[in-house]
């Protein structure tokens, strides 16, 4: 391999980073700086800002994977990651910037007054926010050791130290700037080589993406394969495959067939039917309301509501990042599409998550357009990387500073952005072989089955009480929870408990919600004296100023 | 006269952090402190919670909620129904528009701008909603 753009570019990439990190840190005197940005972000940095800090690695890197490999039914996790914004706006956007709350752990003691809710929202906003990590951390890892051959843990440590000491330095002041920055830059790294690879795809003479007898390889191909699977190959033998194996196919050859993976044309090419399996229907609906349900519920993205002035401002703001967000994912279909024409051995190696950042040589060789190329679309991977690992390390090292330590000072926040680092690094280093939009995908379903009711409830609803949103989060979070340590840590399932924890969501949301609304109407007298007053802060217009 | 409410971070967030931006000066001038003058009844009628606050309260909140869960109906059925169409009726999935499988251009490009159209519809609402409510707060006393 070895592309000697790709170190130079990430290089690059970091120090800008870092360079706009110092740059903020100028400007950030007081501790209300570091954590909101003291309030004075204008809606159009804001928006960019939230765009670039929500396109993380399963963005970037984990959907055009998941395309390539499992293709239309994932097309459903890009369309979640916008709509989840649409949610957003719809139900939570203003009023919960006009509660005032900065985190979510806020939001409970505001609306409901009670520190143990508290206490438990903060360990759920620990929880979502280090399984949200270790997919970034991985995913960087994951692109040096592709584009550089350095080891696996390199790229993991890289972006982990690097994030840390930005946020540890410059805090969140300097990470709107940095943020919004790393939006056009992920937006241009995959567009820019989209454009080429369509068109070396018309010069190719467009080459069919599913041809009748499946996918071949093009060139002479060697693949080291990373994941265990068993190959079918055309001639109907089977042969079980294991890391480190290496196999040689020549030009022209058939892919085989892959356990676990959409090879044929047909499967991948149409969405899943009725009939012989309400599996895959199932698994959809449930990846359906875990992203569109979730995004409300994580921790780094309602932090930034708090930088808009009002909450007119964040219903504007958050349309702006919808389309923006939008825009974006119209390029990862593109890449997952062409893969299986220009990379078909990483159906076979297993490492789908590499697809964009292969491409590029893959589909225009490895002259100077194709390295080039693959150096962007490097750095676009590292700003995703950099950009969503900041935003959430931002926030879990907020709340770990206020909830947990119980510091508020500068000093305080710092030692918590340096444990808030460390956990999901080391995580990092010892979990590997998930997809890394699998992994977001499952942060999303603890996020919708327990924030999602909380703030639903609580803006909407003038029962809830603290009691029923503690067992709502208890039991429909934690129903959650459990399905993600089987899914991550336990042993491999098959048939319904597979999908039933694998996918979640479908069962875990309606779950919270129902718990929720039952235990509050059980123990009405518990309802706070106040929440007149709190639904008048929350709905009432701001050009009233009341 | 109610004091301009400025959102303040929460005691829990805020209070530890050092003093917020020194207090705003308010200057009044004469015309709009007469039209607060006369829009004081509705005024009080919210921040004093009374029952005539509070019912303008529920019904905001409950339009507000009611365009939320009709625009979330748009969207149920636009997007969530794709998969059980697909579902029901594989011929759908095989139809191919410009050479492209209707489900890969439905969910890959025109979810997307659907996405911001209904957004977009939202905000125009909810913000007419608000623009109402202002109205019947701030109208002068009968």
């Amino acid at each position: 391999m070895g592309n000697d753009l790709v170190v130079p570019a990430i290089v690059a990439v970091t120090l800008v980073t870092v360079g706009i990190g110092f740059y903020g840190l100028r400007l950030a005197r007081t501790t209300s700086d570091f954590l909101v940005a003291s309030r004075v972000v204008s809606p159009t940095w804001n928006a960019a800002a939230i765009g670039g800090e929500y396109l993380s690695a399963a963005s970037f890197l984990g959907v055009a994977g998941l395309i390539l490999k499992y293709g239309v039914d994932v097309l459903w996790y890009p369309v979640g990651f916008a709509a989840g914004y649409l949610a957003l706006l719809m139900f939570v956007a203003a009023p919960l910037r006009r509660s005032g709350a900065f985190t979510l752990p806020d939001f409970c003691e505001l609306r409901l007054g009670s520190r143990r809710l508290r206490a438990l929202a903060t360990a759920f906003v620990i929880f979502i926010g280090w399984l949200y990590l270790v997919p970034q951390l991985q995913g960087a890892g994951l692109t040096l050791a592709t584009l550089a051959g350095s080891p696996y843990p390199v790229g993991a440590l890289v972006v982990a130290a690097v994030v840390t000491a930005n946020v540890a330095f410059g805090g969140m002041r300097a990470i709107t700037f940095v943020q919004a920055f790393q939006y056009w830059l992920k937006l241009t790294a995959l567009a820019v080589p989209a454009i080429f690879l369509a068109l070396q795809w018309q010069a190719d003479g467009r080459p069919a993406v599913t041809p009748p007898d499946g996918p071949t390889f093009r060139t002479a191909t060697t693949v080291v394969v990373e994941h265990r699977a068993v190959l079918t190959l055309p001639d109907g033998q089977t042969r079980e495959v294991r890391p480190g194996d290496e196999l040689t196919f020549a030009a022209g050859e058939p892919v085989p067939e892959v356990s676990g993976v959409a090879t044929g044309p047909t499967d991948w090419l149409l969405p899943s039917t009725a009939g012989a399996d309400d599996r895959g229907l199932f698994a959809t609906y449930s990846l359906i309301l875990a992203t569109f349900l979730g995004t409300m519920g994580l921790p780094h993205v309602l932090v930034r509501f708090y930088t808009n002035p009002d909450g007119a401002a964040a219903r504007r703001t958050t349309l702006v990042v919808l389309a923006l967000v939008g825009v974006f994912y119209l390029l990862p279909t593109i890449y997952g599409v062409l893969g299986r024409i220009y990379t078909p051995q990483l159906l076979v190696s297993g490492q789908t998550d590499a697809v964009v950042v292969l491409l590029p040589e893959a589909a225009l060789g490895n002259g100077t357009t194709g390295r080039l190329l693959a150096a962007l679309v490097a750095a676009g991977a590292f700003a995703a990387f950099l950009s969503t690992s900041s935003g959430l390390l931002t926030s879990v090292a907020g709340v770990i500073s206020t909830d947990v330590l119980g510091r508020g000072s500068v000093r305080g926040f710092r030692l918590a952005t340096v444990i808030a680092g460390g956990v999901p690094t080391i995580l990092a280093l010892n979990i590997s072989g998930l997809d890394v939009s699998q992994v977001v995908g499952l942060a999303f379903a603890v996020a919708a089955s327990s924030f999602c009711p909380l703030l639903v409830l609580g803006i909407w609803w003038r029962g809830l009480t603290d009691a029923g949103a503690a067992a709502g989060i208890l039991v429909g979070g934690g129903a959650a929870v459990t399905a993600v340590l089987i899914t991550v840590l336990g042993p491999p399932l098959t048939g319904w408990p597979a999908t039933l924890t694998a996918q979640p969501a479908a069962w875990t949301v309606p779950l919270a919600f129902t718990v929720m609304a039952a235990v509050s109407l059980a123990t009405r007298r518990r309802a706070p004296t106040d929440v007149g007053r709190t639904m008048l802060r929350l709905h009432a217009p701001d050009a009233l100023r009341l | 006269m109610p004091a301009p409410r400025r959102p303040e971070p929460s005691p829990a967030a805020g209070e530890p952090l050092t003093p917020g931006p020194p207090a705003r000066t308010r200057v009044v001038l004469a015309g709009a402190s007469r039209r607060q003058h006369r829009a004081a009844g509705a005024r009080t009628e919210l921040t004093q919670q009374t029952r005539v606050g509070e019912a303008l309260v529920r019904g905001l909140v409950r339009a507000q909620l009611a365009l939320a869960l009709q625009l979330s109906a748009v969207v149920l059925v636009g997007l969530g129904g794709l998969p059980w169409l697909f579902a029901i009726a594989p011929s759908v999935g095989r139809l191919t528009v410009l050479g492209v499988n209707l489900p890969w251009l439905l969910l890959a490009v025109l979810s997307f701008p659907f996405l911001v159209a209904v957004g977009w519809t939202y905000v125009r609402l909810a913000e007419r909603n608000e623009q109402d409510f202002t109205d019947l707060v701030q109208r002068p006393e009968r």
